[in-house]
């Protein structure tokens, strides 16, 4: 086997013979866009859109320091957590850098599931089996494929599927074993996009059978395949940070707009002590959004001035499709980060006019 | 696809004789490996390109381009409809989404590019 082979999810030939365009993203083979970024992304916010995430790792831990031991690991606070729940937090190293940022559903009591970003599962199942105590860790990202169905259509295409009433599964809320297209899932009520929206873990192997049936559902409703192209703008117009873009072990969360995942008051955890001693002190620099004054596009690595000074660099940008707008996000120091700052990026050496705005760039309108 | 009359480069441009000028853009194959053309950036009036050398970029939703001259030359007129509709290179790429029109230095450099069979076959497409 050559050592560069990339992994594949069970839904490969599905996106082949759906006419994806494939590329290599954290040692996996993944569509990266069918139609286009652009009417992909736009289809999720008017519509429906439907992503293949199984590169993302599984981790379940269980046993009776199931509790304390993920409580070591994150930066947010899991003893809040009914079993059913899901939340958002980094995990961080004891400089308070961020390790990565995770999804943890309470499946149980004494039973918690991590889903990982794709590029860090080794990095990350190491570093959670070095700090779990008296419970137990398990890869188990070899038995979950993992599907998005995100977007205004998304509960009526999913409801089709299902016995469930899927009006009762609240934002950040999950259910282990719903039946979708008679196969047994694990259901939340979560995402990446912006809009409302599930994620689907049905077996590995029985991805293809979901995902086809979520199709043939949605066609009227104008349900289409998502690639990791509109799964970016998507996330960046909706301000969620991507991990080595936006945070990694060099940023902290209170520099990310991360602050509210960090729970000082629930007892120790890694990175405790200087996250408390950053917010105790303030952090130099903070992570802002910022919209381009034309449409130049900012891109990753870009230098942000201000005046003539280097002041950051440009973590994500893009041409935002449904905003219309060039947006970009970076590290600017705390005296650039109020909304209306004038930033320049430096684009191909000619410094191009940027203002700092409110952040997220997008957020939906909630009917309920 | 490839029209008879343009002669093509290797980096996907185009160039159409107009009387003593030429026009640029870049190719359907091209415009489709963008796909979702979002932003072009041409070099203003009066500006010497030089060929095969980059003269502006064409960005899509991933990806930013350098556009390269297929001729030596000023810059008598260059799009500035694409700014507002950078779309029009992939719904019309040899029409409206022309980029420049240059006066050039060497019209003989236009015979080092490839006819629109050349080019078909070099991107792995039969002749047109």
């Amino acid at each position: 086997m050559a050592i560069n082979q990339l992994k594949r999810t069970s839904l490969y030939d599905v996106h082949v013979a759906a006419g994806a365009r494939m590329v290599e993203f954290g040692g996996w083979d993944m569509p990266v866009q069918y139609s286009g970024i652009v009417d992909e992304h736009r289809a999720v916010r008017s519509a429906a859109g439907l992503f293949d995430v199984s590169h993302m790792g599984e981790f379940e831990v269980a046993g009776p320091g199931a509790l304390e031991s993920v409580q070591r690991l994150i930066t947010n606070d899991a003893a809040k957590l009914a079993v059913g729940q899901v939340l958002y937090s980094p995990m961080c190293t004891p400089s308070g850098g961020i390790i990565d940022d995770v999804t943890v559903f309470r499946l149980g009591e004494a039973r918690f599931l991590f889903i990982v970003n794709a590029s860090t599962t080794a990095k990350d199942l190491a570093w959670i089996e070095e700090h779990v105590r008296d419970a137990e860790t398990v890869d188990r990202s070899s038995e979950f494929a993992l599907l998005a169905l995100q977007g205004p259509r998304a509960q009526r295409i999913l409801q089709r599927l299902t016995q469930m009433d899927l009006s009762d599964l609240r934002h950040f809320h999950t259910v282990p074993d719903v039946g979708v297209a008679d196969v047994r899932c694990l259901v939340s009520r979560t995402g990446y996009t912006g809009e409302d929206g599930f994620e689907i873990a049905p077996p590995w192997d029985e991805a293809p059978q979901v995902w086809e049936a979520l199709m043939e559902a949605g066609r009227r409703e104008g349900l289409v395949p998502v690639g990791l192209g509109a799964r970016d703008t998507l996330r960046l117009e909706a301000g969620y940070m991507l991990y080595g873009n936006d945070i990694d072990e060099t940023t902290s969360p209170l520099e990310a707009p991360l602050g509210w995942t960090v729970k000082l008051e629930k007892g120790p955890f890694i990175g405790r002590e200087i996250l408390l001693a950053q917010k105790e002190r303030g952090v130099s620099r903070k992570l802002v959004g910022f919209e381009m004054t034309e449409r130049a596009i900012p891109r990753h690595g870009y230098p942000l001035r201000v005046g003539d000074d280097e002041v950051g660099r440009v973590t994500s940008g893009t041409f935002g499709p449904w905003l219309n707008k060039s947006i970009g996000m970076g590290y600017v120091p705390k005296a650039s980060t109020r909304i209306g700052t004038p930033l320049d990026v430096d684009i191909r050496g000619k410094a191009v006019r940027a203002t700092v705005v409110k952040f997220p760039f997008y957020r939906r309108a909630t009917g309920v | 696809m490839y029209p008879q009359d343009l002669r093509y480069s290797s980096e996907h441009e185009w160039a159409r004789v107009e009387g003593r000028q030429v026009r640029v853009g870049i190719t359907k194959f091209a415009a489709e490996k963008l796909t979702d053309v979002v932003f072009v950036d041409l070099p203003k009036k009066g500006v010497k390109v030089k060929y095969m050398q980059p003269f502006g970029v064409v960005e899509s939703v991933k990806a930013v381009s350098d556009l390269y001259a297929p001729i030596s030359g000023t810059v008598v007129d260059s799009n500035t409809k694409l700014l507002d509709a950078p779309e029009v290179v992939n719904t019309d790429p040899y029409g409206e989404g022309w980029m420049i029109l240059v006066q050039p230095e060497d019209p003989k450099e236009l015979d080092t590019l490839m006819t629109a069979d050349q080019y078909a076959t070099m991107i792995g497409e039969s002749g047109s």
